[in-house]
């Protein structure tokens, strides 16, 4: 296995390592839940889960990003809470940054 | 037998759509469609890639079959920093742990949508998560909790994605980093935006949105003490664990 490694170009080496890694995590939570036994337990954490998944992205995000960020999730979610149409959202919130942030606030 | 209606009014599974899970050509088309809403932002991030890319000394072909085969934007760019002419065993180690870090909220994700996905025939599946991002993750479950079942769906985002991330990335690395401040159009808000406002169909109720706080308490927490890109997962086990150990009503 070394020695097909070492007889291979770096670069291609890396990128094989990078793409196969990535894959792994791709495959592995659908693979992994195909084999766990949905208990009670187990199927509460996976309804919990996307939910989690947003709050853990999108909060450490914001709150380095700053202000306008944070204004212009809270602003696309009452868009989104109001009219339930995801475009409209979107828009709004990227209205608002974009003139926010060009007011250079 | 009517429990679940796919409806047409959020544009995120039309009356066309198949409850049942299943593949259609239809499907292909509303996952392009549903995509959109990034592709400027995605424009933008593979030309950044592309300019950095050159910067770092890789040729147009390495630059190319790295978007092209680990099609992972921010482990690519995170490589990009650490990349060098003198490869050892131990930077090759570092660079498989980095990318792990950076994608294990792939791991989370994809479990997510195992109840959905555990439908589709084992080949689909495979080029589906070949293709998987963070806009085909958030872009699926709208599908999903608006009653649609079509694989085509995510097919259609990465079919639409997946060219368009490799080829945006040539005229950055041609024209070098001489372009605008993407945060200036907000492209660096788009995820985030998108990926809290499918907070909203996702609702259930004060109760069930606990495990969510536990998720970005934690999270938060991870980043600030320097937990590197692991804030992610860290977060989205915790909430996970908080929703199986918190029963969602008191008599249940």
């Amino acid at each position: 296995m070394l020695e097909m490694l070492r007889a291979m170009p770096a670069d291609v080496v890396v990128i094989a390592v990078m793409a196969l890694t990535t894959y792994a995590c791709r495959i592995s939570g659908v693979v992994l839940m195909s084999v766990v036994t949905v208990t009670p337990p187990v199927e509460r954490a996976l309804k919990a889960l996307p939910g989690s998944i947003i709050m853990a992205t999108v909060l450490p995000l914001v709150a380095k990003a700053g202000p306008g960020a944070i204004i212009t999730l809270v602003l696309a979610l009452a868009v989104m809470v109001w009219r339930r149409n995801d475009l409209l959202a979107l828009g709004a919130g990227l209205a608002f940054i974009v003139a926010w942030r060009a007011l250079g606030l | 037998m009517n429990d679940i209606q796919p409806e047409g009014r959020d544009g995120a599974g039309p009356a066309t759509m198949t409850v049942r899970p299943g593949f259609s050509w239809a499907g292909v088309l509303l996952g392009m469609r549903m995509v959109m809403p990034f592709v400027p932002g995605i424009l933008t991030f593979a030309t950044v890639y592309g300019a950095a890319a050159a910067a770092k000394g890789l040729t147009l072909g390495q630059t190319l079959a790295m978007s092209g085969i680990v099609y992972a934007g921010l482990s690519q760019m995170v490589v990009l920093q650490i990349w060098t002419e003198n490869w050892t065993l131990a930077s090759l180690g570092t660079i498989a742990i980095l990318t792990a870090a950076i994608n294990a909220r792939m791991i989370l994700m994809g479990a997510s949508l195992q109840p959905w996905l555990k439908h589709a025939p084992v080949p689909l599946n495979a080029v589906n998560l070949f293709l998987f991002t963070d806009q085909s993750w958030v872009i699926g479950l709208r599908h999903y909790e608006s009653g649609g079942r079509d694989f085509g769906v995510l097919l259609g985002v990465g079919l639409l994605t997946w060219p368009l991330w490799v080829m945006a990335a040539v005229p950055g690395f041609l024209a070098g980093a001489a372009m605008g401040d993407p945060a200036r159009f907000g492209l660096d808000l788009v995820i985030p935006i998108m990926f809290a406002i499918m907070l909203v169909p996702l609702w259930r109720g004060a109760r069930p949105a606990v495990p969510w706080a536990v998720g970005g308490l934690v999270a938060l927490i991870v980043s600030e003490i320097g937990g590197g890109y692991l804030y992610i997962v860290a977060g989205a086990v915790a909430g996970g664990l908080a929703g199986a150990f918190l029963p969602e009503k008191a008599d249940a």
